[in-house]
């Protein structure tokens, strides 16, 4: 996951983590502050648009911003989720231009001008995504945390192979925790949803 | 309560439905409705509803904690001890102060007493502060200045044991005893850093073992599990002059509301709790915790509302965690398998907290005269433990289930065959049965029979929970003039879809659809409702939910029977409808029974009474039902003896929790506890730097959690166990479903490589150990 291009939040702190593991920093430290808070005076403001589930969203974000952040704060989309804040759980995924991507490992002033899909987005006009409503079904979920990202991540993938195995589902979603377990009941979802959505 | 006196005799049917079904006599309290019948006569219980807040987690229109954001809002951060032991001679908070963005810091050290001046873990919380954004907090929290005096700590458990190591607590400053769900036993001897035992006993276990003609003796090993709950523990504060609004990710309002009120001096009708979305807790949430405390007191001190939500690597390191525990077992048996003794001796360590135990499995399961138990709780400098999904039988079944698979061994017996001698619960031996049909037990192999590197095997194990209730348990259910019902309780949906299965028992008792009741949970300001914790919020919950439905029914049968020209008791709800049960077109509209109403709103608030017939004990306003919950789980894993790699290819979990409210639920809740207890039997791991006292894994890539690629087919069969004992006679599931799972893939990797593993988790290493493919280990 991440972005293939540019600058990702993984290369500016894989070594200052283990920098900080070394060094005797406490390692609660938030990573993007361990590496930010030395540089970060003055933050650097950006004017940027963002295009969030068809709509230009014009803000102001720190280079630091990350594409969670954004979401969550200023934008006021929480159904993304931030769970681990380091890309190691997929709950916070969104789609840029339909790719399942961790916006906590995204910076807002990379994403230019791709389209942004929240979990606020996935249902058209009121009407569920065929993922969203076999989830319903089949209960696959149990606290809900991880819901939004997992639903984002099997609709990706229905829309790139219509016909999945449950190899293809526990692939896609391969990147994601669920403590409650909602595995089985994802992959069922996932499943019924490619059939209804062949129709 | 009704006066017993006027308590009448109703027949219910008690036992496993399509096993064996008989009527018995139970007295209930004079309001109270009819027994219900198995669940194939019922329209609503026990069929597959979605849970009511489905489509608001798939929107990602439910607000979670972290997702509350009151207008001023600043975001508190916690510092925290980077030191495993050391005195806090100072904290210096001038430079921060000076900091404009920052509103307001708290300590979380006394400095004025120096007895608790002291740090005892690394991630102690030392400090705190809100500030206007997280960034401004996190480099606010670096301008406060602590004067550490370090001392010397340990980490290991083995290693604290020893008379010479670093002492966590100086003499008479260990804790007493705690509260919360396990309640520690108080007054118990501290030798060092070791506390206790706690014993328990009946018979004689030397005599026992001396008869026996069969002696197992083994030592059992589990480790510090995480709940990595993926919504971090928070909560966002509000303090104001008029009252205390605290939205937490909780599993107990109710509870938290008490402790906020003791804690800062408040009446308890001046604070409010309220949770909505709630992203896990697994026991860990039980309690308002010091992310908590300190959260509110930044609040208070600020005058603005503060959210302060853990970061993972404080949420990994210092949100609770289950202890470890380390427990030697010896079992006596005759030769035809009867059990002469048990006696286990565990040593657990909680952190610098309690209740390191291995609960009452060893104690309860089976059939013996002679017990003993010695559980002793071991301090060592790291955070302190909590409850986790069935503390203490969870790694007690670890040890136990596979020391009853030893003595079948030893006695040549099949492990199902022994369980049947000495296990006296008719439910589990219906569990084995269907259990070992489905795995395919009858073609199961000698350990280690497979030729090749890639060896399969299959192992069972049992389980063993009280069915848990809390008696103050209210709710409220209001049916309107417009037809409209609603059900209001502070008690929280933890992701067990609890608020659908209050809706199926009001929907089932007034003939309607659950979709047709309104269902508000999670907020203090409604009745007070139990705790999601112990596998009791169905128990506790329902049947209040069911007599309060009930209670309004007989009010409106009133009303319509005028109409209708019918007495009140010819009338039944069902299909949408009030009519008379033997002239159906007799009859009206649910709705238009409703608009009869006097006044706008009929309301009846309900709290949960004892079980019929009732309690085994009752501690405080929580109770134990007469008879246990159990489950019975199989596992077939597949052992790569070249890469030590187990796969669980398999699990049948066959489980009882009274009657089954909701399939589709239960089926979720029964797999979470088969992943999490697989996930505990083969990844889970919480490893700390014995140098520094850190944890090197506080994260979610190096603390292992299974993924959806590791996942077994998962077969759940739920029995319908019927016991009379309330209106819903529901109990619970979410930790008897947890139990089983490690001992019995434990036992199916010995039936695969014929080679005992008794430490957790079994990694690969840990196989090629055992398999003496490790130079110098094994």
């Amino acid at each position: 996951m991440g972005s293939d291009e540019g600058l990702s939040r993984r290369d500016l702190l894989s070594g200052s983590v283990y920098a900080a593991l070394g060094t005797g920093a406490p390692n609660w430290a938030l990573p993007a502050a361990a590496a930010e808070a030395e540089t970060s005076k003055p933050a650097s403001a950006h004017d940027i648009v963002l295009r969030v589930n068809g709509v230009d969203r014009p803000l102001k974000v720190e280079s630091r911003m990350t594409l969670a952040e954004a979401l969550r704060g200023p934008l006021g989309l929480t159904g993304t989720k931030i769970a681990c804040n380091r890309g190691a759980c997929s709950a916070c995924t969104v789609w840029l231009d339909g790719t399942p991507v961790c916006s906590c490992m995204t910076f807002a002033v990379e994403v230019g001008p791709r389209e942004v899909t929240t979990i606020e987005g996935l249902a058209k006009d009121d009407v569920l995504h065929p993922v969203q409503q076999a989830f319903i079904e089949h209960d696959a979920m149990q606290c809900g945390f991880c819901t939004p990202g997992m639903a984002l991540s099997v609709a990706a993938l229905i829309a790139r192979n219509p016909d999945p195995t449950a190899e293809d589902v526990e692939r896609a979603i391969s990147g994601h925790v669920c403590r409650c377990g909602s595995y089985p009941h994802v992959v069922a979802a996932t499943l019924a949803a490619a059939k209804t959505r062949k129709g | 309560m009704a006066d017993s006196s006027a308590r009448r005799t109703e027949t219910f049917p008690v036992g496993v439905v399509g096993v064996a079904v008989a009527e018995e006599p139970r007295q209930v309290p004079p309001g109270d409705p009819p027994p219900l019948p198995p669940n194939a006569e019922l329209a609503v219980i026990g069929r597959p509803h979605p849970r009511l807040n489905a489509r608001a987690k798939v929107t990602g229109a439910i607000r979670y904690t972290a997702d509350v954001a009151p207008q001023g809002m600043l975001i508190g951060r916690i510092l925290r001890s980077p030191h495993a032991h050391a005195e806090v001679r100072a904290i210096d908070t001038k430079a921060a102060e000076r900091d404009p963005r920052v509103r307001a810091i708290v300590r979380a050290i006394p400095l004025d007493d120096p007895a608790q001046a002291v740090v005892r873990y690394v991630g102690q919380p030392v400090a705190a502060l809100a500030a206007t954004s997280m960034a401004a907090a996190e480099e606010a929290l670096r301008l406060i200045r602590v004067d550490y005096k370090p001392l010397p700590f340990v980490v290991d458990l083995d290693e604290a044991r020893r008379p010479e190591s670093a002492k966590v607590y100086a003499p008479g400053a260990a804790p007493g005893g705690s509260a919360g769900e396990l309640i520690a036993q108080a007054g118990l001897p501290v030798e060092g850093n070791v506390r206790g035992p706690m014993l328990a006993s009946r018979g004689d276990v030397e005599r026992g073992l001396a008869e026996a003609d069969v002696v197992v003796d083994g030592e059992y090993r589990t480790q510090v599990q995480t709940h990595c709950c993926l919504e971090p523990h928070g909560l966002v504060a509000d303090w104001r002059p008029d009252g205390l609004t605290v939205h937490i990710s909780t599993q107990f309002t109710t509870g938290v509301r008490r402790e906020l009120a003791r804690t800062f001096d408040l009446p308890l009708e001046k604070v409010r709790v309220v949770v909505d979305g709630m992203g896990g807790g697994f026991g860990s949430k039980s309690t308002l915790g010091n992310y908590g405390r300190l959260g509110v007191a930044l609040s208070r001190q600020a005058g603005a509302p503060v959210r302060l939500t853990l970061i993972r690597p404080e949420e990994q390191a210092d949100s609770g965690n289950r202890p470890s525990v380390h427990q030697r077992i010896r079992i006596g048996a005759r030769r035809d398998g009867a059990l002469t003794a048990i006696a286990v001796e565990s040593h657990g360590t909680a952190g610098v907290g309690l209740n390191a135990g291995v609960g009452s499995f060893a104690q309860s399961i089976y059939q013996c005269p002679n017990f003993a138990s010695a559980q002793y709780d071991v301090f060592t400098n790291a955070g302190p433990g909590s409850a986790m999904r069935a503390p203490g039988n969870t790694p007690g079944a670890w040890g136990m289930e596979l020391a009853v698979d030893e003595l079948a061994e030893r006695l040549s017996v099949d492990p199902l065959a022994l369980r049947e001698r000495i296990d006296p619960s008719l439910v589990r031996r219906e569990e084995r049965r269907i259990g070992a049909e489905r795995i395919g037990w009858a073609a199961r192999h000698a350990p280690g029979a497979d030729p090749g590197p890639i060896k399969r095997g299959v192992g069972m194990a049992q389980s063993l929970w009280g069915a848990n209730v809390q008696t103050y348990s209210f709710i409220e259910v209001r049916i309107a003039r417009d037809g409209s019902v609603e059900a209001l309780s502070s008690v929280q949906d933890i992701g067990t879809g609890v608020g659908v299965v209050i809706a199926q028992t009001i929907a089932e008792t007034l003939g309607l659809s659950p979709d047709q009741v309104t269902v508000r949970l999670g907020d203090t300001n409604y009745p007070l409702g139990p705790p999601s914790y112990g596998s009791r919020t169905t128990a506790s919950i329902t049947p209040p939910a069911r007599v309060a439905a009930w209670k309004l029914l007989q009010k409106l049968f009133v009303e319509a029977a005028l109409k209708l020209n019918a007495a009140p008791d010819e009338l039944v709800a069902r299909a949408g409808r009030i009519e008379t049960r033997s002239e159906p077109r007799r009859g009206m509209t649910f709705a238009e029974a409703a608009a009869l109403i006097p006044g706008d709103t009929l309301s009846v608030t309900e709290s949960r009474g004892e079980d019929y017939g009732g309690f085994r004990r009752v501690m405080g306003e929580a109770a134990q039902a007469q008879q246990d919950l159990g489950g019975v789980q199989f596992a077939e894993v597949a052992v790569d003896t070249e890469t030590g790699i187990i796969r669980v290819e398999r699990v049948v979990a066959v489980q009882d929790c009274g009657r089954p409210m909701n399939p589709l639920l239960l089926e979720s809740q029964i797999q979470g506890g088969v992943l999490m207890g697989l996930s505990y039997a083969l990844y889970e791991n919480r490893v700390l730097d014995r140098a520094t006292g850190r944890m090197v894994n506080a994260n979610l890539e190096a603390y292992k959690v299974v993924g959806p690629r590791e996942v077994p087919a998962i077969d759940v069969v739920v029995l319908e166990n019927l016991q009379g004992r309330s209106a819903t006679d529901a109990y619970g599931i979410a930790e008897p479903a947890n139990i089983a799972t490690a001992p019995a893939i434990g036992n199916a990797v010995y039936n695969a490589i014929g080679v005992r593993l008794r430490s957790l988790p079994m990694t690969p290493a840990a196989v090629l150990a055992a398999l003496g493919k490790i130079p110098g280990r094994g």
